[in-house]
């Protein structure tokens, strides 16, 4: 079997929920002939026909209301937003349509649809292309926030996604898309939505994280054993609804917290978490729980996105903090 | 490429450079060559964004080839007063506004102080969310009409943008409120991979203004005397409180939509053959040739007075020092929060 790229990873989902279910449908800019600006639709066009595979106009509140209606209609309805930075005309309806129609006409009505964009920096990028903002998502009840890392985790959490009773909004980290490999099988098995995933067992501290930074994490893992401290690495990978247990688990056994993400820092999903820490596991703690974050300021563009995003070094100066506390 | 049902947008000259009507008084010898040299400035500007971008000194940019005429028509038809709100496409409406293309480079090269134009100091910087400076523009307006003064507010956008619900909202405001603004649509056929006539089913750009009760104008996009023409009767009603107008501007996108797009995915290699022939920058020329006693010498020096000035941009913008880390914080407030200030610290 072929290591697929995480992008493959996106498609192959995709084209296994259409030919499953012929009222998966999917809609997006230049989702239909341009296969996507990222190729996440490549040649789903041609498979599924135009009917299936929709370009739509630039309208990016349309798509997001579009896909209320196609779904309560019981179509299944899967919206690209070309990038995060617009998705902000979708908020309106997913706030106050998607999220709410099942609560609002008590289960009469219901709204399971997926609207898919890359998030994060890291690409070089212009303006606007860049950022991260799951924790406005992440402030509404009744979305669904995924936020996978890998190409296997895509592939299944993508599939549960489209499957699923619910709206969602799946991020996709834009520059894993092409850099992270792996072997992907193709056997239509959708992983849970509701558990995190342990990617390295340790006892000193537990690292959470997700999206892109979930490599930095790792590399800050192998790090951390080369100087003799033992990472547990958590990808939340599904931020809401949150599974909070393992994490507890994870901290009630390390007594050491570092959470990561790319996000600015204030009001960000790791507060939620440092919050989630401090109620339900605080006397397990040894440390400060830590958060290594996207500064309180607007995205910068390519020439300092670096020093905005969180790296190894800092998660490694954060590892190195709570393990030194005393 | 024009939609269905079109009628065929003014224009003064065609594309073999004849004059098509008499010519309005404008464009005299003078104007005419000041146009010129900033449509062939434009040009030479794009090929060389492009040339840096593949040899990994600037970030993803979108050259304006094919469209030259439309930037510097509306911009060449706006006075220094009227405030400027630009698409990311509209390098020589900028550059003719007094951007530098020291300020340009380092915009699309990725830092901040691209955007702080030592020239048009009221101008709005580049707009890449599709449409959302539509608002802007009926803002703009709406101050100077608060204010009493004779200025205009100029948006330019995509024929994609006008697909954007900011898009509707900004021309039905400015319709109602009778504000001195004006929308120009550089309508290139195509919105990345789509093209206009599956962006929307309106017979043209230009009757969208009908709904909002606006004003509207359909010019050839590739006579800059058109535009200018076109873009000058508009700011004209604005300033006499006569309101805002619709100009779309019929053009056509030669090159890619971006250096990151490959635009032989969706459209061939034919149809854009058979754009050519109609493009802004040879069309000028040779009416210059054939009537303003244009010659040879001339083109020759104003291609390496351009090539000079675009050069000395980019080794400018080459040595330019970079910004340090921490100019990250600075401008996010007029002053430094204690709390930002100690994140700042941090980056070390
Ligand atoms: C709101 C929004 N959605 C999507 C994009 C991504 N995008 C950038 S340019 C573009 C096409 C714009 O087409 P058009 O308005 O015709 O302008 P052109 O690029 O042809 O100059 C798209 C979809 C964006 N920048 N903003
Ligand atoms: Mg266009």
């Amino acid at each position: 079997m072929a290591d697929r790229m995480l992008v493959e990873a996106v498609r192959m989902a995709l084209a296994r929920v259409m030919s499953e279910d012929e009222t998966v449908i999917l809609l997006g800019e230049d989702i239909g002939r341009n296969g996507g600006v990222f190729r996440a639709t490549n040649g789903l066009l041609e498979r599924f026909g135009e009917q299936r595979v929709r370009d739509t106009p630039i309208a990016e509140a349309a798509i997001a209301g579009l896909a209320v209606g196609l779904a309560a209609q019981g179509m299944r309805p899967v919206a690209e937003i070309q990038f995060s930075g617009f998705i902000y005309p979708c908020i309106d309806q997913l706030t106050n349509h998607a999220s709410r129609l099942r609560t609002r006409t008590r289960g009469r009505l219901t709204c399971p649809l997926v609207i898919r964009s890359p998030s994060g920096g890291g690409i070089h990028a212009p303006e606007h292309h860049s950022e991260s903002m799951e924790a406005l998502l992440t402030n509404v009840p009744g979305l669904r926030v995924v936020f996978p890392s890998s190409p296997k985790r895509a592939y299944g959490l993508l599939l549960s996604a489209i499957r699923g009773p619910d709206p969602v909004v799946f991020f996709e980290p834009t520059r894993l898309y092409r850099s992270a490999k792996e072997d992907v099988d193709d056997s239509g098995e959708g992983l849970p939505l509701n558990c995190c995933f342990t990617l390295r067992e340790g006892t000193d501290v537990t690292l959470v994280t997700w999206g892109a930074t979930v490599i930095e994490a790792l590399a800050a893992g192998d790090h951390a054993a080369d100087e003799g401290v033992s990472v547990e690495l958590i990808d939340v990978a599904i931020l809401k609804p949150l599974d909070f247990e393992t994490i507890r688990a994870s901290v009630s056994k390390t007594g050491r917290a570092v959470i990561v993400h790319e996000a600015p820092i204030s009001g960000g999903f790791g507060a939620e978490i440092a919050a989630r820490i401090a109620d339900e596991a605080l006397l397990s703690l040894l440390a400060p729980v830590k958060r290594v974050a996207g500064y309180d300021v607007v995205m910068p563009l390519p020439r300092l996105e670096q020093f905005y995003l969180p790296d190894e070094p800092r998660i490694m100066a954060a590892i190195r903090d709570v393990m030194s506390y005393t | 490429m024009i939609s269905q049902g079109a009628s065929t947008p003014l224009r003064f000259i065609a594309p073999d450079g004849q004059a098509e009507r008499e010519l309005p008084v404008f464009a005299d010898r003078a104007a005419l060559i000041s146009f010129y040299r900033a449509m062939l400035l434009t040009r030479i500007f794009d090929e060389k964004a492009v040339a840096l971008q593949r040899t990994g000194r600037l970030g993803t940019f979108a050259s304006s080839l094919g469209q030259e005429a439309v930037s510097v028509g509306l911009a060449s038809a706006m006075r220094k007063e009227d405030v400027l709100l630009p698409s990311f496409r509209e390098q020589g409406a900028m550059l003719w506004r007094g951007v530098s293309p020291v300020e340009l480079f380092l915009y699309w090269g990725g830092d901040e102080r691209g955007s702080d134009f030592a020239g048009p100091r009221g101008d709005f910087p580049i707009c890449i969310p599709v449409a959302s400076h539509a608002p802007h523009a009926a803002g703009v307006a709406l101050a100077m009409k608060l204010r009493g003064e004779k200025r205009a507010a100029v948006a330019v956008m995509g024929d994609g943008a006008t697909s954007k619900g900011d898009f509707y909202e900004a021309i039905n405001i400015s319709g109602v409120w009778r504000l001195p603004a004006v929308f120009v649509i550089s309508n290139n056929q195509w919105a990345i991979s789509v093209p206009v006539g599956r962006q929307t089913a309106a017979a043209t750009l230009a009757v969208k203004a009908m709904a909002a009760g606006i004003r509207s104008a359909r010019v050839d996009g590739n006579d800059v005397i058109a535009v200018h023409n076109a873009v000058g009767e508009a700011i004209d009603r604005a300033i006499s409180d006569q309101g805002p107008t619709l100009v779309e501007c019929v053009t056509y996108r030669l090159g890619d939509h971006t250096t990151v797009d490959d635009s032989s995915r969706y459209r061939s290699d034919q149809e854009v053959s058979e754009n050519w022939p109609s493009e802004p920058v040879a069309r000028l020329r040779q009416y210059l040739t054939a009537h303003e006693g244009w010659t040879k010498s001339d083109e020759e020096n104003l291609i390496a007075e351009c090539h000079n000035l675009v050069g000395e941009a980019a080794d400018r913008y080459a040595a330019i020092d970079p910004l340090e880390p921490k100019d990250m914080f600075e401008m996010t407030f007029a002053s430094l929060p204690r709390d930002l200030e100690e994140q700042r610290n941090q980056l070390s």
